[in-house]
């Protein structure tokens, strides 16, 4: 029970994923700021950021809406990526607590903060708000199901096997998913989906700050908004090293490996930072028909070539 | 210097409060945040939300229908919120300062923590009020 905990709250889940996950956010600042020749924040700048937020910021609670729910749901989206990031890290870490079918429960576990997004913005009672809860939902309809999809194409690469645990080492026996065409398709449309789940340029319409004044996170202020930060720093780290250990063959934490697991996550997120900095954003239409239309296409024809043996 | 005045003044988040201004003070805070002075290497970001806002940043003259926007606005800020008047019309009023319309300068209305005189002033002068405000917490 006490294992249970600390691997809950401590080493791979929340503090250590928050840690790594904030210097992630400084990374994804610093290369944003290299790309348009800039200096760039300082290494601890998202940790006084959150510590900010927590810490000195006064909370204000809407006078109009649910102030309960509206407190809520960032502890809830925080709960919601943390046991997330525990069942997407033992594995990575080596250490064999996972369990069968642990990749079906993550697809629920990553909606989660989304879903909890969505729900204290329509709690704020804000007019912009609701506009950015409306786009949020409109983004999870359209990505949820490429996700879903790309789930099930590495399903049926691994062998119908559905324990991450496994799929990973049968990678590293067989090769890596990417180094076939099929797995190439896939994993595109995979880096889009988790672009999408961390709300990152192209589709950060939820929060656009220049229309709608950050849309879903309008109305939080202070220690509620440190917590949605924090949230944010898991996701920027957990969705990367899901992309890696699905795509990239896995993730082992020894010896020489330990280099070649860090290169492949930086290789997924450096992807993702580029990707944010060479599009703008798109508009609601655009990004459901992006997903709904041409990464589905994208996706199907990738299973349809792993059929083929492609 | 304790951790939470040291955290508070590593990020300032600014909050762009334009009144009824000639929009030439805009442009100068426009330029402000373009990569050339790159305000992030100071923790300085522009957000959406006075919910968010560290730093209230309010240019032009503020007229009889800017008082009751930029009172709600200061009160909708999440405290602590310091104010920084920028401009010579947002400082005393500057050319508008005799209208019928003008409902007086910027610290008649909120406190003002800083003052950044000019018409307009140079991104430099807004980067280092922004700097000393900082020293002061």
């Amino acid at each position: 029970m006490a294992e249970q905990l600390l691997y809950f709250f401590i080493y791979p889940g929340m503090l250590f994923a928050g840690l790594i996950g904030g210097l992630m956010s400084w990374a994804d600042r610093k290369v944003t700021a290299r790309v348009q020749f800039r200096k760039g924040p300082p290494l601890l700048q998202p940790f006084y950021d959150f510590l900010k937020l927590l810490l000195v910021k006064e909370t204000i609670l809407p006078k109009k809406g649910a102030a309960i729910f509206f407190l809520l749901a960032p502890v809830l989206a925080l709960f919601g990526s943390t046991a997330a990031a525990v069942i997407i890290l033992l594995p990575a870490f080596g250490i064999h607590e996972g369990f069968q079918g642990d990749i079906i429960v993550l697809f629920y576990l990553l909606v989660i903060p989304s879903l909890m997004f969505i729900a204290g913005a329509l709690a704020s009672g804000n007019p912009l708000s609701a506009v950015g809860a409306s786009r949020e939902i409109k983004l999870v309809l359209s990505y949820e199901l490429t996700f879903i999809l790309v789930v099930a194409g590495i399903i049926l690469k691994a062998g119908q096997s559905i324990h991450l645990e496994h799929i990973m080492a049968i990678q590293q026996e067989q090769g890596a998913f990417i180094t076939s065409i099929s797995g190439i398709l896939l994993f595109i449309a995979a880096l889009f989906t988790i672009q999408g789940k961390i709300g990152f340029v192209p589709f950060d319409l939820a929060e656009a700050e220049t229309e709608i004044a950050e849309g879903v996170f309008m109305e939080y202020a202070g220690t509620a908004y440190a917590i949605i930060k924090y949230t944010k720093y898991i996701l920027l780290f957990i969705l990367p090293v899901f992309v890696a250990e699905m795509f990239l063959g896995g993730l082992e934490f020894t010896g020489i490996q330990i280099l070649w697991s860090i290169l492949k996550i930086l290789l997924v997120f450096v992807l993702m930072v580029l990707i944010r900095n060479t599009n703008p954003r798109l508009k609601i239409g655009q990004a459901m028909r992006f997903f709904l239309i041409w990464m589905n296409l994208l996706v199907i024809a990738g299973l349809v070539l792993h059929y083929l043996g492609i | 210097m304790g951790l939470k005045s040291f955290v508070l003044k590593k990020s300032l988040w600014v909050f762009h409060f334009g009144g009824a201004s000639c929009n030439n003070c805009d442009i100068e805070i426009l330029d402000c945040l373009t990569p050339r002075y790159d305000v992030e290497r100071f923790g300085i970001k522009l957000v959406g939300s006075p919910r968010h806002a560290d730093v209230l940043l309010v240019n032009g003259s503020i007229n009889k229908r800017d008082k009751s926007r930029l009172l709600e606005v200061y009160e909708q800020a999440a405290k602590p919120v310091y104010v920084v008047a920028f401009g010579a019309c947002g400082c005393t009023g500057g050319i508008f300062a005799e209208g019928n319309t003008f409902a007086g300068p910027v610290d008649t209305i909120i406190p003002v923590d800083a003052y950044i005189p000019g018409c307009p002033p140079k991104p430099e002068a807004m980067l280092s009020a922004l700097m000393k405000l900082a020293n002061t917490i």
